[in-house]
């Protein structure tokens, strides 16, 4: 396991390695962008403590990633990001977690940011993450008859699906 | 539209997604009791062409043509936020000249946007001449796209490293000269509308959100700003020496459509400023880096050269290859920041783009605005919050 760079987190983020000493998995600066890599038990907490202590007023985006034709091999196969971003302290942060291959699941944040409803909701169409205890976890970019989740790595660039009979009602 | 009684008589109204009113490919399921929206639901992915997919099969250089199906109508705004993020993940920074003349770009877009946005807002209201007036105007802007590149919606003018090309002979004046005109038609417009009884009627206190709310739902760009919040990019993080230009960051505090319309509208003269003094201390050089590994050599180098020939083929067939990494950079677009997130295996093409579109995460709180007001103000809010469906889907 690599070492973790608490001097730089703490210097960014005071308080958070101390909140979350032991769920910090990675910490790393590449080109200005601080990323912090977490355990996915702790999200909820984490982008809590980050909106109230930390002043992270707004996630811009939350998607997701398919690492399984990556070099070198990370640690599993998909990943959740988080980008945050902070008015007051004109400062960013991205928050990223993995998720298994059998099981890609992890704690809905919706109610923390409304921004997330719809990002998580795209990250399920795109990559079948499940986001837990979302309120409304259904395709969102993709039609309703589409088999598959098309940014995933083994489906083919080329998995056309048409659909045959548009929704008539959304259903209020 | 259709509409039929629903059992506890609500009536349920569909729009769209092909309706006047969507200018794009949007459904909205409304509600209603009497002439009040209750509910409403909202279907996107009506131009979902899966671009972030499309964009891993291709060369770096390659994916910049699908950026202009983002925001079509700012294209170049797109060209200049992905390339950004490709030079980022490369680690260089583009000669000052390509610098300035993607600012003049980006800007002249923002203007583009802005004009096609309150020109759409005012003729779903009814006010029809101020879509003429402002047309004519962008127009004009497109015949200097289409002088600088060939194309006039489909830009594709950047590249990573540099720019397709430099500007032609005599483009600065005749740029300075299309813009001296354009505060005259801002100025018609704005007597058309500013102050005008039915315009302010049909605009202020509709769609309004606060700014916590914004906040919440991830506003950036003018909607954010008209809200009274003072994000904006080239101020809070300034990119290619925004910084050093004078202009200011326009706020309004109601949050309403009449909000969101005078924020724009002065954005777009500061706009002229800062392209103003752009095409004043517009720096000599080249536009390209000179990294025969990132940018195509010049063309008698090629043709003269083995190195050079060597060096054309090689970025044709096997593309730019950036070092392993994931970066995240954004812009100022018109409608707000927008995100590249990219990724590279050092492949030659992308593992990951990821575009973070300023739409998405705000027309996710249309439903909120809308909800206790009329169909018809619907409308107008949609006008004005800016939805374009080829940067909503992708």
């Amino acid at each position: 396991m690599p070492e973790i760079d608490t001097s730089l987190l703490e210097n960014k983020l005071p308080g958070f390695s101390k909140e979350f000493s032991g769920e910090i998995l990675e910490v790393r600066d590449y080109h200005g962008d601080l990323t912090v890599v977490m355990s996915p038990k702790i999200i909820r907490k984490a982008l809590s403590f980050l909106k109230t202590q930390l002043n992270f007023e707004v996630l811009l985006d939350v998607f997701a990633m398919d690492y399984s034709k990556f070099e070198p091999v990370t640690p599993e196969r998909f990943s959740v990001i988080y980008n945050l971003y902070s008015l007051s302290r004109k400062r960013r942060v991205r928050l990223k977690l993995y998720l298994n291959e059998q099981n890609p699941e992890v704690d809905s944040v919706h109610d923390l940011y409304a921004s997330a409803n719809w990002f998580e909701r795209e990250a399920w169409d795109l990559f079948g993450i499940k986001f837990l205890d979302h309120p409304h976890l259904t395709r969102i970019l993709c039609h309703n008859e589409f088999e598959g989740h098309p940014l995933r790595k083994d489906y083919p660039s080329d998995g056309y699906q048409q659909l045959r009979k548009a929704s008539a009602s959304l259903g209020l | 539209m259709q509409a039929n009684q629903d059992s506890d008589n609500f009536l349920q109204l569909n729009l769209g997604p092909s309706h006047p009113a969507t200018h794009g490919t949007l459904r909205i399921f409304v509600k209603l009791e009497g002439e009040i929206i209750r509910d409403m639901k909202l279907e996107i992915g009506y131009l979902h062409r899966c671009f972030e997919k499309m964009a891993e099969t291709h060369t770096w250089n390659q994916v910049i043509p699908f950026t202009d199906r983002l925001n079509y109508v700012s294209a170049m705004m797109n060209n200049v936020g992905y390339v950004m993020a490709v030079e980022k993940l490369l680690g260089i920074e583009v000669p000052k000249r390509c610098q300035r003349i993607r600012v003049i770009m980006a800007e002249l877009s923002r203007i583009i946007d802005h004009l096609v946005c309150i020109g759409a807002n005012a003729v779903d209201l009814g006010a029809l001449t101020c879509f003429w007036y402002f047309f004519r105007e962008r127009e004009n802007i497109y015949d200097l796209f289409e002088a600088a590149c060939g194309a006039r919606l489909t830009t594709s003018y950047t590249r990573v490293g540099g720019l397709m090309a430099d500007l032609p002979e005599g483009w600065v004046e005749w740029c300075r000269k299309i813009i001296e005109n354009l505060p005259r038609t801002l100025d018609d417009v704005e007597g058309l509308l500013t102050t005008n009884r039915i315009w302010m009627d049909r605009t202020r206190g509709v769609g309004v959100i606060s700014e916590a709310r914004a906040l919440e739902y991830g506003f950036t760009g003018p909607c954010l700003r008209a809200t009274g919040n003072s994000y904006d990019v080239r101020k809070a993080h300034p990119y290619y020496d925004y910084d050093k230009f004078d202009f200011k960051v326009i706020t309004q505090t109601a949050g309403d459509t009449y909000a969101r319309f005078l924020v724009r509208m002065a954005e777009m003269r500061e706009s002229l400023k800062i392209l103003k003094q752009a095409l004043d201390d517009l720096p000599e050089g080249p536009v390209n880096v000179d990294d025969w590994a990132i940018t195509l050599p010049p063309k008698e180098k090629v043709y003269d050269s083995i190195e050079g020939l060597m060096a054309h083929f090689k970025l044709i067939m096997h593309g730019i290859k950036p070092p392993k990494g994931e970066v995240y950079s954004y812009t100022e677009a018109a409608n707000g920041e927008l995100g590249f997130f990219v990724v590279s295996d050092e492949q030659g093409r992308p593992y990951r783009v990821r575009c973070r579109p300023p739409c998405f995460a705000i027309y996710q709180a249309f439903p909120e605005m809308c909800i206790g007001q009329t169909v018809s103000d619907a409308v107008a809010t949609l006008g004005s919050i800016n939805i374009v469906a080829g940067e909503l889907d992708r």
